[in-house]
């Protein structure tokens, strides 16, 4: 195919999926509008399950199975990682060398660190009652855990992050999430990943049902995969030389 | 929300908008990854607000840390990784 045609069946096909798709927006409800059908079944079930953070009650309780299918594709994301960036046989692993840190830049780090952490600890223990959860907890901590690498250098950031165990927590965290769908067969005519735990009291800590421990599962899964993510770009922006580097 | 309160709001989202389609834009024509990298980290923190402003501040959080902070700091990694093997 020429370029020229290509370029007019692109707009052709451009010019039929924006009249389609400005006409199913014509069918939506108006923009900051009184009707929200959609929402308010959600928030009526969420009220009715007793978790007051009505989008982690459509994440867990509603939706439950396509969060299982995101946790899976996380999974495949960073074993796919993983097996891409081992270190081939002809590559070596240097030490890169002791920086020099600020002492203003160290406070900083060793400050906030701490801060950090407990946001995340925070965000994934009250997932079911305020905004947050254990997908934004894992992100924040594994994004938290590299202050180490700014505020002083990458040998201490290698130490406070034992990359083998996070490693099988990442897989765990996963398989966690999996197994506590067969808890929804517990009550009769249960069915994979419903909420059986008992609910609760709205906006109590112990409320939710099985929501918490789903999100526990989920900030496992995510927090040590975005961590040893991380780590393997590192390593091979910083340790890793190949055979051509160490002869060139 | 008083008739006020509403202008506000509908003023913010707005520039909120309009701000993100700018960096989008500019994200978008930079070539250079590391300039990139930077701009996206600029564009994730407009998104949060716009996300913040539309009322769904769990998809704000998950973007502020995903967007700011762990995308671009992948990005940065790869664009000196690949420098590094060109380098030498």
């Amino acid at each position: 195919m020429s370029r020229r045609v290509r370029t007019w069946v692109f707009l052709a096909a451009a010019a039929v999926l924006g009249v389609a798709f400005a006409a199913a927006c014509t069918g939506l409800p108006d923009f900051g509008g009184e009707r929200h059908p959609y929402g308010d079944r959600a928030a009526a079930a969420a009220l009715r399950q007793q978790i007051a953070n009505a989008v982690a009650s459509v994440t867990f309780d509603q939706r439950g199975f396509d969060t299982l299918g995101e946790e899976l594709m996380l999974f495949g994301a960073v074993l796919g990682t993983i097996v891409l960036l081992r270190r081939a046989p002809d590559e070596r692993r240097v030490r890169p060398p002791r920086v020099r840190v600020l002492p203003s830049t160290r406070a900083y780090g060793t400050v906030l660190l701490p801060v950090v952490l407990l946001t995340a600890a925070y965000l994934v223990a009250h997932g079911h009652l305020t905004p947050g959860g254990g997908f934004q907890a894992g992100v924040i901590a594994a994004s938290g855990v590299h202050l180490a690498y700014l505020a002083a250098d990458y040998r201490v950031l290698e130490r406070i992050r034992p990359t083998a165990a996070l490693d099988v927590t990442h897989a765990a965290g996963a398989a966690a999430y999996a197994a506590l769908g067969f808890a929804g067969f517990a009550a009769a005519a249960g069915t994979y990943l419903r909420n059986a735990a008992p609910h609760g009291t709205l906006r109590e800590l112990a409320s939710g049902g099985l929501v918490p421990a789903f999100n526990t599962a989920v900030f496992a899964a995510v927090g040590a995969g975005v961590v040893v993510l991380l780590a393997h770009f590192l390593d091979q922006a910083l340790e890793i030389e190949s055979a051509e580097e160490r002869s060139g | 929300m008083t008739a006020q309160d509403a202008d506000l709001l509908n003023y913010l989202l707005a520039v909120s908008l309009i701000f993100t389609a700018v960096l989008a834009t500019v994200a978008a024509v930079t070539r250079d990854p590391v300039r990139q990298a930077v701009v996206l980290a600029v564009l994730g923190g407009s998104l949060a607000m716009l996300f913040t402003l539309l009322q769904a501040p769990d998809v704000a959080l998950s973007q502020l840390a995903v967007g700011t902070a762990v995308t671009p700091l992948l990005l940065l990694l790869t664009a000196r990784a690949v420098k590094r093997r060109r380098q030498r």
